[in-house]
């Protein structure tokens, strides 16, 4: 099958769909790679770079959508691109389908099968396929480094000999991929990080890529099945409000990564909230497309207020790498289609059913809602199955049995008692207390001396020279002399041998 | 000359020093203690009894004591820790025949004829029942102790119908009993005699169906037998001090079985009256993977870099002798700042606590030495957990296959570890015949060769 690579419409977009190493990765899947002249320069991939790698260099826009069956794109088609589109044909690009509802329209009509990459179920298994992951963590990134250009001053603190320079304060809201990836940055160039996040299932993430988490005093979590946070209770915002006003005065640089999927970024940074920030502070707005978390914010634009606080709304995508990454998402889903040879759209399949907003001429949105954050089981009380006793069943169970067996006991003994002689019972007596005596000793021997203890016991059983010794006469001639004689001896070897070799033993253990 | 008085109260001061003995071992540090108060206990016995009234023949007790001191010492001296289990169980058959022969003594001893209707049976069946399970403690110590020596295939012999033939057995034995009771005088001693024949035969098969893994629990009870063989003499003349100590040497086997047993998730009686044949089998597990061998200086990197490690010893170890090269490894991490532990488990080896004692001779701290539950819980953070010599009780089948025949017993979970090395001879199966997955698992690495000559090598690489 044959991918097309187009350059991007928009001037500003500077990533390409593919970049030479996926160009590899693409013919290693078994497509042939058709590439517009020109398409990889802003993301400084040179023409040559594409056709070393194998891509076929076509000369313009309508010769490429003329051959390509896939087309692998940043930013949406453009209603003229569209035109140009074989009916049938595959793209895979960003399509925002909440907010675009008249462009799928306009797929659908063409009979263009439009896969949204930016619509990519986050569950596990199309990870390496979640543009928005990957994307994030680089504007997560570069945030921290612009908001470091426009600062101006250290992030981390230092003692010099000319002074001591105090670390810069973070505040970083939301703690998504971008907001973690924001964290991690300004953590390890020495700023001190906090981080609001109305998920409470983060604190754990943020507190380890180094930041303090912040929250209100207001029990409402804001996680949701899809892994976004959900609109909070007005109580919260207000608290959230509050929270962030305290926060503006001591900070000194706020990255806001709020965003609510097909909706309208949520304003979290209030004018009274910039008007209490120092001079020199910078807010960098992440939600800047969206309409931005600040109100200030202008998409595509950095500017200072009047009280000197620098607003960037505009983010250079460092677009090289992003390309690069970008490019390895679409080849992951591609792997996953499978490749060239069994290229199939499955519906059945979760992340292509999802992700195919437009499909045989039919606009596929929205899907099902499909969960998928990791997040804790349920506890709800599992009710007790009855047929399981309760621990007083078993108690009295074992207390019944008890008694059975004690009246037993009693009975036998009752009975030996009847036949038995006095001078058996008095042994007898001996006998069971010794044993009840042992089994409470034994029980508390070191695991560790158990080799020590059968050696001991060894030698102690060899007490039965009491008997040899009480049958020896003087009369060497009498057999029972003779096998007394015999019963000592092995009986002493006992004695000796045991006491001995446990001696041994015991004088090894040390510490 | 003491009197009756006396001697009964220094038979009750002996007893409760037994005890003290016995207890004293449920430490380290108070043992040595409970040794010495048992040589007290039973030189204190055995002096009132020699000195008590009616004591004759001194002459010929000091000959017999001091030419068993002499071999006992010997014996104590020479005797090399790891052939420790062959000691314990060739002292329990000694224990056996002296309870034979002190039964046969008193049968033949004329003063005990004189007893009257009741008492003389009571007797005579005390006699019975202490030369029985003298024998069967005799004979079966004698083949435990061939088959610990390996001079006796340790393979269990299992013919069909051997049930069968011990309850016959057992069944001639009572009425043989019942006849021998009913004689006067010492016209009995043919039914005892045959009697003898038979335990001796029962204490055979019994220990010759009992296969190598299986001792721990073998040499618990015959340790068990030795004690109430003891009791039995003690109840057959009479003697307070005879019932204590075999009541309690009696109790102690009990439990050394049970632990033993619960070690191995089996029933006691299944342990005694059968090999693994007799549990249900089904269609084993198939195992996935590769094994994949290593190299000593592979190993000797892999140790160098961690930061802890535990070893878990086997009968591997105590058949090559490897405890003092091990002893040397352990040192040699130390010295690196690596934290080293052993986990034992509670049946490694041949006899109950058989690895502490080889790990003690070679002056291993008995503070890094940890029993099975302790070193679980430490696996997951350990960096590498060495095999050495061991394969059943480190066989991750006992908890995931159900199939296994040794499912549900207690293992050392090393799989849990990030790195495992498995040191053994070959692929062969462990005494439990079954295929251990460990090996195949995808952090476990196998180190062939003889457990002494691998460490040796390991230390060397460690050296360089």
């Amino acid at each position: 099958m044959n991918i097309g690579i187009p350059i991007e419409v928009s001037q500003q977009e500077l990533r390409v769909g593919a970049t030479p190493k996926t160009v590899q990765r693409l013919l290693k899947q078994g497509f042939t790679v058709f590439i517009e002249k020109g398409a990889g320069e802003r993301a400084n991939y040179a023409d040559k770079e594409f056709e070393d790698a194998g891509a076929n260099l076509v000369a313009n826009a309508k010769e490429l959508y003329k051959t390509a069956e896939i087309v692998l794109k940043v930013l949406a088609p453009t209603e003229s691109e569209i035109e140009l589109m074989n009916p049938g044909t595959v793209t895979l690009s960003y399509l925002w389908p909440a907010q675009n509802p008249e462009l799928l329209k306009l797929l659908a009509a063409k009979k263009i099968n439009a896969i949204a990459m930016d619509a990519i179920p986050r569950i596990s298994r199309a990870q390496k396929m979640d543009v928005l992951s990957s994307m994030a963590n680089i504007a997560g990134y570069r945030s921290v480094i612009e908001s470091a250009n426009h600062f101006g001053r250290f992030l981390n603190g230092q003692i010099t000999a000319a002074g001591k320079v105090d670390p810069a304060k973070v505040l970083v809201i939301g703690a998504g991929v971008a907001g973690l990836a924001a964290i991690g940055t300004a953590n390890s160039l020495g700023a001190i990080v906090r981080a609001f996040d109305t998920r409470k299932e983060v604190a754990e993430q943020i507190q380890s890529m180094g930041a303090q988490f912040l929250t209100v005093e207001i029990e409402e979590d804001g996680s949701t099945d899809s892994g976004y946070s959900k609109v909070m209770s007005q109580a919260f915002i207000d608290a959230e409000m509050e929270l962030f006003s305290q926060q503006a005065k001591e900070v000194d640089i706020i990255i806001t990564t709020a965003q609510i999927p097909g909706r309208e970024a949520p304003k979290l940074i209030l004018d009274y909230h910039v008007a209490a920030m120092k001079p020199g502070s910078v807010i960098v707005d992440l939600a800047a497309s969206t309409g931005g978390n600040c109100v200030f914010t202008k998409d595509g634009e950095v500017f200072k207020t009047d009280n000197g606080v620098t607003i960037v709304g505009k983010l250079d995508q460092l677009p090289n790498q992003a390309s690069q990454l970008y490019g390895n998402n679409l080849c992951h889903l591609l792997d996953d289609m499978g490749k060239n040879e069994n290229f199939k759209i499955d519906m059945e399949d979760d992340v292509v059913s999802r992700a195919m907003v437009s499909y045989n001429g039919k606009v596929n949105w929205p899907p099902e809602p499909l969960p998928v954050s990791p997040q804790a089981p349920k506890t709800e009380e599992v009710k007790e199955v009855k047929s399981s006793p309760t621990p007083e069943e078993i108690s009295k169970k074992k207390a019944t049995s008890t008694v059975i067996s004690l009246a037993v006991i009693g009975a036998l003994l009752f009975l030996l008692g009847k036949v038995a002689p006095a001078d058996f019972m008095g042994h007898f007596t001996v006998f069971v207390l010794a044993v009840f005596v042992g089994w409470q000793v034994i029980w508390n021997v070191s695991h560790s001396l158990h080799t020590p203890l059968m050696a001991v016991t060894n030698a102690i059983s060899g007490i039965i020279i009491i008997g040899g010794l009480l049958q020896t006469t003087d009369n060497l001639s009498d057999p029972m002399t003779i096998i007394a004689f015999v019963a000592i001896l092995v009986a002493s070897i006992n004695i000796v041998g045991g006491f001995l070799v446990t001696h041994r033993m015991l004088k090894m253990f040390r510490k | 000359m003491i009197t009756a008085q006396i001697q009964t109260a220094a038979y009750l001061f002996a007893s409760i020093l037994f005890i003290l003995s016995l207890g004293g071992l449920s430490s380290q540090e108070s043992a040595k203690r409970g040794v010495l108060y048992g040589i007290i206990g039973m030189a204190i016995a055995i002096l009132s009894t020699v000195l008590g009234d009616g004591a004759e023949g001194h002459v010929y007790i000091l000959i017999a004591i001091a030419i068993a001191s002499v071999i006992g010492i010997i014996v104590a001296r020479k005797v090399e820790m790891t052939s420790m289990p062959q000691l314990v169980a060739i002292l329990h058959s000694f224990v056996g025949l002296a309870a034979v022969l002190v039964g046969f003594g008193s049968y033949l001893d004329p003063e005990t004829h004189s007893l009257p209707g009741a008492e003389h049976t009571i007797h005579l069946v005390e006699v019975f029942i202490g030369v029985f399970i003298g024998a069967i403690t005799f004979t079966g110590s004698i083949v435990a102790w061939g088959k610990l020596d390996g001079k006796i295939m340790s393979k269990p012999l299992a013919y069909k119908g051997r049930h069968v033939v011990n309850i016959i057995l057992v069944i001639i034995t009572i009425i043989l009993g019942v006849l021998f009771a009913m004689e006067p005088g010492i016209d009995g001693l043919m039914y005892l005699y045959i009697m003898t024949a038979i335990a001796s035969f029962i204490g055979v098969m019994l220990v010759m169906a009992i296969g190598g893994a299986d001792m721990p629990v073998v040499v618990s009870m015959l340790n068990s037998y030795s004690g109430w063989a003891a009791a039995a003499a003690g109840f057959m003349l009479g003697n307070d001090l005879l019932i204590v100590t075999g009541a309690l040497v009696g109790s102690s086997g009990a439990i050394l079985s049970i632990i033993m047993c619960e070690a191995m998730n089996r029933s006691f009686l299944s342990v005694i009256f059968g090999g693994f044949g007799d549990t249900p089998q089904g269609e084993a597990k198939a195992i996935e993977g590769e094994v994949t061998a290593t190299t000593h200086e592979e190993l000797a990197g892999l140790l160098k870099e961690a930061k802890s490690v535990v070893i878990v010893p086997g009968y591997g170890m105590a058949v090559a002798k490897a405890q003092y090269p091990v002893k040397e490894l352990v040192d040699l991490l130390q010295k690196n700042g690596t934290k080293v532990q052993f986990g034992i488990h509670p049946v490694a080896g041949r006899l109950p606590g058989h690895m502490n004692v080889l790990l003690a001779e070679a002056n291993v701290s008995y503070d890094i030495v940890m029993e099975m539950e302790e070193v679980n819980d430490d696996l997951p953070e350990t960096d590498v957990v060495m095999v050495i010599g061991a394969n059943d009780i480190v066989n991750p089948g006992a908890e995931e296959d159900e199939t296994s025949p040794i499912y549900g017993m207690p293992v050392i979970q090393v799989w849990n570890a990030k790195r495992v090395i498995v040191m053994k001879r070959s692929m062969a199966v462990g005494y439990a015949g079954v295929q251990n997955p460990l090996f195949y698992k995808e952090n476990t690495d196998m180190l062939y060769g003889d457990a002494k000559d691998s460490v040796d090598k390991i230390n060397m690489a460690l050296k360089a």
